[in-house]
């Protein structure tokens, strides 16, 4: 298993945040220019190309047998996953999206509903690096601490949550994906100012979502998934999804990756509740400004007025 | 009471379309997807009747995801035993006849229908059909894709399906693996061209 390591990489463990930089958290309509081929960047004048990688799982292809056979990981992932990155790169290359966060390349071409083409690969390249690291040999169990309680408090217990998780895995018709997630949203209407999310909204829920659709597009922070196209499981499973979503359950879940992305989404909750404070606060000192203004220019009024007299 | 749905026999041994089609696929999708829509469309259907006798509003709306994947399933998977034949009873023989003749009209020859509909089926991202339709109001043959388990009609009520191809992941991928476009070449050796000449000479005799 040691020899085999090669494609064990440690990579850093994906907590599904949308960058802080770069993205300005509205989606505003974009052109999406097919065929332009602008600024195509070439390796000889130094500049570099921000291409999307294929990132190996955290562990080697045989390492989840037999869960999850190695056969599996060598189409999921040696084939599927492999042909989401390299037909994505073919779509953007040379276009404004080929120097944008793979996070960003999905919200822009999420396109709120009307998807644009470089969509399903991309958010399918997300899905899949989240999906790996969800995962580990050894996985499963329970979790704990703060985690477990939330969970407790969301699902009422343990075994509430791994029924809701697993009926919703079961119950996505087609091909898609079960999520759990932490939901922490501000309502953004654009022209009002925004609430204080209060501890009520910050919650951990179970959603499904089809084909190559993501939580990020519905502004939650996804926390696990489980992929439940056929061709997850079918090598291994056949037609007996609800066997493999057990079985993923049971044996393969990576609560520390659970844990750690969770802590990643509350420190991006309380960001967001620090920059709308500031910006109310910001707001508020404007509107008194105005008002000290007005109530110069009318004492200002008031003194012409006397010195006519 | 409705009548409950009955998984339809195939007409042909499991074997029988190999090697395009491996006998362990055509076990599989018949006697385990198809049969499960067809139990979980009776469960559906079973509840709707409780629920539209108690005149439960909010039941009957819930209920209609599960009646239309799971009988749209069914459906789907009725038609397309029927537009598959072993070589030996004509699986693969090229349609003649008046739908050859309106293949051509259409769409200039066979190999550029054929084309088409590989090239939808291998487009559609996720899981769904691509068929060959009749419009029977304008008499005119299309090709169609469909999502999931939509049946035809879901893209127009004039839509008669005459063959369809089934380009979910369960119908190809213990022989394929991830090679849909291999599938889609092959499945037309065992096509039944015999159905489709028969659906087509019904509606535009």
């Amino acid at each position: 298993m040691a020899a085999s390591a090669a494609a064990a990489i440690a990579s850093p463990l994906k907590c599904g945040l949308i960058s802080s930089q770069g993205f300005s958290g509205s989606t505003r309509s974009f052109q999406w220019r097919k065929n332009e081929k602008r600024n195509v960047r070439k390796a000889s004048r130094g500049v570099i190309t921000a291409k999307i990688d294929l990132r190996p799982p955290p562990y080697s292809l045989d390492a989840l047998e037999p869960h999850m056979s190695r056969e599996t990981f060598e189409y999921h992932w040696g084939k599927h996953h492999r042909a989401y990155v390299d037909n994505l790169n073919k779509q953007i290359v040379g276009t404004e999206l080929d120097t944008k966060t793979l996070e960003d390349i999905i919200l822009l071409t999420y396109n709120k509903g009307d998807l644009l083409p470089p969509f399903n690969n991309a958010a399918q390249v997300w899905n899949h690096d989240f999906f790996w690291e969800s995962m580990k040999p050894g996985g499963g169990g329970k979790p704990s601490g703060e985690l477990l309680e939330l969970i407790n408090r969301d699902f009422g217990s343990f075994e509430g949550f791994v029924n809701e998780f697993k009926a919703a895995a079961a119950t996505q018709f087609g091909s898609g994906w079960a999520w759990l997630v932490y939901k922490a949203n501000r309502i953004d209407v654009g022209n009002a100012v925004n609430p204080r999310p209060s501890d009520e909204d910050k919650k951990l829920v179970v959603v499904k979502s089809p084909n190559a659709v993501n939580p990020l597009v519905w502004d939650y922070s996804p926390l696990l998934t489980i992929d439940v196209w056929e061709h997850a499981y079918y090598l291994d499973f056949q037609n007996r999804r609800p066997d493999y979503i057990s079985t993923f359950m049971e044996k393969l879940v990576s609560w520390d990756a659970v844990n750690s992305r969770l802590e990643a989404a509350k420190a991006r909750a309380a960001e967001r509740e620090e920059e709308e404070e500031r910006k109310k606060t910001e707001y508020e000192d404007n509107q008194a400004d105005l008002d000290a203004r007005e109530m110069y220019l009318e004492s200002s009024d008031a003194d012409d007025d006397s010195e006519a007299d | 009471m409705a009548e409950r749905l009955s998984l339809p026999e195939l007409p042909y041994d499991y074997g029988a379309l190999e090697p395009a089609i491996s006998g362990e696929i055509m076990l599989l999708h018949h006697q385990k997807h198809h049969k499960t829509y067809v139990t979980n469309f009776n469960k559906a259907l079973q509840q709707l009747e409780d629920a539209v006798s108690k005149s439960d509003a909010s039941a009957i709306v819930q209920l209609q995801s599960a009646l239309k994947f799971n009988g749209g399933g069914h459906i789907n998977h009725s038609i397309f035993w029927k537009n598959l034949a072993p070589v030996s009873q004509g699986g693969g023989e090229p349609p003649k006849g008046s739908l050859g003749n309106e293949i051509e009209k259409e769409f200039g020859s066979l190999e550029a229908l054929v084309h088409k509909m590989n090239s939808e089926g291998a487009a559609l991202q996720g899981s769904g059909w691509v068929w060959l339709a009749l419009d029977k109001e304008f008499k005119r043959l299309l090709v169609e894709t469909t999502f999931n388990q939509d049946p035809l009609v879901t893209k127009g009520s004039s839509l008669v399906p005459l063959l369809g191809i089934d380009v979910w992941e369960h119908a190809y991928y213990l022989q394929y693996k991830n090679a849909k476009a291999d599938y889609l070449a092959n499945i037309w050796k065992v096509m039944n061209w015999n159905y489709a000449s028969e659906v087509y000479e019904k509606e535009c005799p």
